[in-house]
């Protein structure tokens, strides 16, 4: 290595710690917000330090929209969509990338052209779907529409194409079962790859807006973001109880994030950088 | 799963028993789910909106309507200016956020930097939150009265910016939240596409004593292009389909300056009930999405 100037390197550094105070700050900021009453964020100059409102600022939110169920809602939502999205797709996925069979490239593609489309085109269909059934408000309603995510399905056959035919071939003479050969050796290989893509899908729950927004329509079926924008519509905003309202559906992800970085990183990019 | 249990397989000598699930079915079981669901929950709704865009509501059911949808579309001047405020963000915010991405990666990616995963982890942090939530935090920053960002402006001299209530200034909002949740994410997989350029191409320009600035422009950049290609690509198809953030910020507001194709086609469908006319929206859409992306590919495909 050269010598560098040290001037060099004292901007570069200058340079991406205003980085990191750009990105975390707001986190902090919302910290702030929610561990203080609402006045205090909103006064000239504001209080920059957190306080011991919090508590106060939780139970309100709690009266004013549920925030235990809503929470609760989420959680429920996402997890057994998490769950079930990933075995149809991890499923589909090995189909796709382990077996000849009729008819495998027309309907493949057809998956891949539905990863362009933009799921707003669906939404009124299935908004009418939901309502001849009867399921309007309902969880399965959240939970059911995206389940065969296109897009997992293509990570999940490709991560796939990396187990040798020769292990699958191995087991089937050995005489195993195909369900034994995709649970017991198949599944296990891939459990790194099933990580990424059950962050990717958690995390396109969690986060999901505009159908739940269409199809929850009463405040105890709400989820975070949805109860979080009808706090954000009410008249008189309580602005400590919306920030409590952006922690509680940021600070879970946040702890699960720094734990897991890299899967985390892997897994919200969809598999489009390997580590 | 009953198969296995059934027949205790013995592994020496493989008996040649029937089995009713073999390799050759196998896998339309292993697809029946996501086909089953992909039919019912796609394909239906994508074919089913296209019919409804060509009819119109009359009395309590749906009757034919021809064009009619589509000619009261273009005839409509909230669409042109959706329209117009969506390709506004795509040609303004989507450079800016690569370019930042990009110059933070290569800075990263230094030799002189230490640290690296902190920043990585700080840099990638906003795109962990919900765009509700991340929404919310900017309205609350960039309140005109009592904001956080008009205050820290205010030591530099700078009037109170009416960030959510002027039409162009809510604009800039609306493209610094998308900026700041965003940049982070692309930064990554910039940073990624650096680690993979070799180092030996830098080390030959270095021979031939070329600059730093000349090494960025003339290997780092085109050796990074097939990212910026993906990059672009992702961020088109998000900005054209962009929701949550105006929904939350402005509404659509002031005076439809933030206005959005699908808060536009949210609006006719869900607040109107005009679900002919919201649908004829969505395949303006698809079709806009359709040709972007078939010309980015063509475009990166003439280059190879």
């Amino acid at each position: 290595m050269k010598n560098v100037s040290p001037l060099k390197k004292t901007l570069l550094y200058f340079f991406l710690f205003v980085g990191v105070i750009v990105s975390v700050f707001p986190f902090y900021w919302m910290f702030v917000g929610a561990t203080n009453p609402s006045g205090e964020i909103f006064k000239v100059p504001p209080n920059f330090f957190p306080g011991t409102h919090g508590w106060e600022n939780f139970k309100n939110l709690n009266e004013n929209v549920g925030i235990i169920r809503v929470m609760g809602n989420s959680l429920l939502i996402t997890l057994t969509f998490t769950a079930l999205a990933a075995i149809i797709c991890t499923a589909a996925g090995y189909a796709f990338a382990k077996f000849q069979f009729k008819g495998r490239n027309q309907i493949f593609f057809m998956l891949l052209v539905a990863i362009m489309i933009p799921y707003h085109v669906t939404l009124i269909p299935l908004f009418e779907i939901f309502s001849n059934v009867g399921w309007l408000n309902t969880f399965q309603a959240v939970i059911l529409p995206q389940a065969a995510y296109p897009f997992a399905i293509f990570l999940m056959r490709q991560n796939m194409q990396a187990i040798p035919d020769s292990l699958l071939e191995a087991a089937r003479v050995d005489g195993a079962g195909e369900f034994h050969i995709f649970f017991r050796i198949v599944l296990p290989v891939m459990r790194p790859a099933l990580a990424a893509v059950g962050i990717f899908l958690f995390m396109f729950q969690w986060n999901n807006f505009i159908w739940p927004l269409v199809v929850l329509q009463s405040q105890d079926m709400y989820t975070l973001p949805v109860a979080l924008s009808s706090l954000v519509g009410m008249s008189r905003i309580d602005y400590g109880q919306v920030m409590m309202g952006t922690t509680l559906s940021t600070l879970p992800i946040m702890i699960f994030f720094l734990l897991l970085q890299k899967q985390f990183i892997s897994g919200i990019l969809g598999g489009s950088v390997k580590e | 799963m009953s198969q296995t249990n059934a027949e205790p397989a013995k592994s020496n000598q493989p008996k040649k028993r029937k089995r009713w699930i073999t390799p050759k079915n196998v896998p339309y079981l292993f697809i029946l789910p996501a086909v089953t669901f992909f039919l019912i929950f796609t394909v239906y709704p994508v074919i089913s909106s296209l019919l409804l865009s060509f009819q119109k509501r009359e009395g309590s059911g749906y009757v034919f309507a021809g064009l009619e949808n589509y000619i009261r579309l273009f005839q409509d001047g909230l669409f042109y200016k959706a329209l117009g405020n969506t390709f506004l963000i795509l040609l303004i915010q989507v450079p800016i956020q690569l370019f930042l991405a990009v110059i933070i990666a290569v800075a990263l990616n230094s030799q002189l930097v230490k640290m690296k995963s902190f920043f990585r982890i700080a840099f990638f942090m906003p795109a962990i939150t919900a765009l509700v939530a991340s929404s919310i935090i900017f309205m609350i920053m960039l309140d005109e009265n009592y904001g956080l960002i008009n205050y820290l402006l205010s030591f530099v001299g700078v009037e109170p910016i009416a960030w959510l209530s002027d039409p162009f200034w809510a604009k800039v909002a609306l493209m610094v939240a998308i900026t700041w949740r965003w940049t982070g994410y692309n930064m990554v997989i910039f940073l990624a596409g650096l680690q993979n350029i070799p180092g030996s191409l830098y080390e030959a320009a270095e021979m031939d004593g070329a600059s730093k600035l000349k090494q960025f422009f003339y290997i780092t950049i085109p050796q990074l292009k097939p990212i910026f290609l993906f990059t672009f690509v992702l961020s088109t198809i998000g900005t054209l389909q962009l929701f949550d953030e105006p929904y939350i910020l402005t509404e659509g507001g002031p005076n439809n300056s933030t206005l959005t194709i699908t808060l536009y086609l949210y609006q006719n469908g869900f607040r109107y009930f005009d679900f002919g006319y919201a649908s004829a929206i969505a395949y303006v859409l698809v079709l806009i999405i359709g040709v972007l992306s078939w010309a980015q590919m063509k475009w990166a495909g003439e280059d190879k």
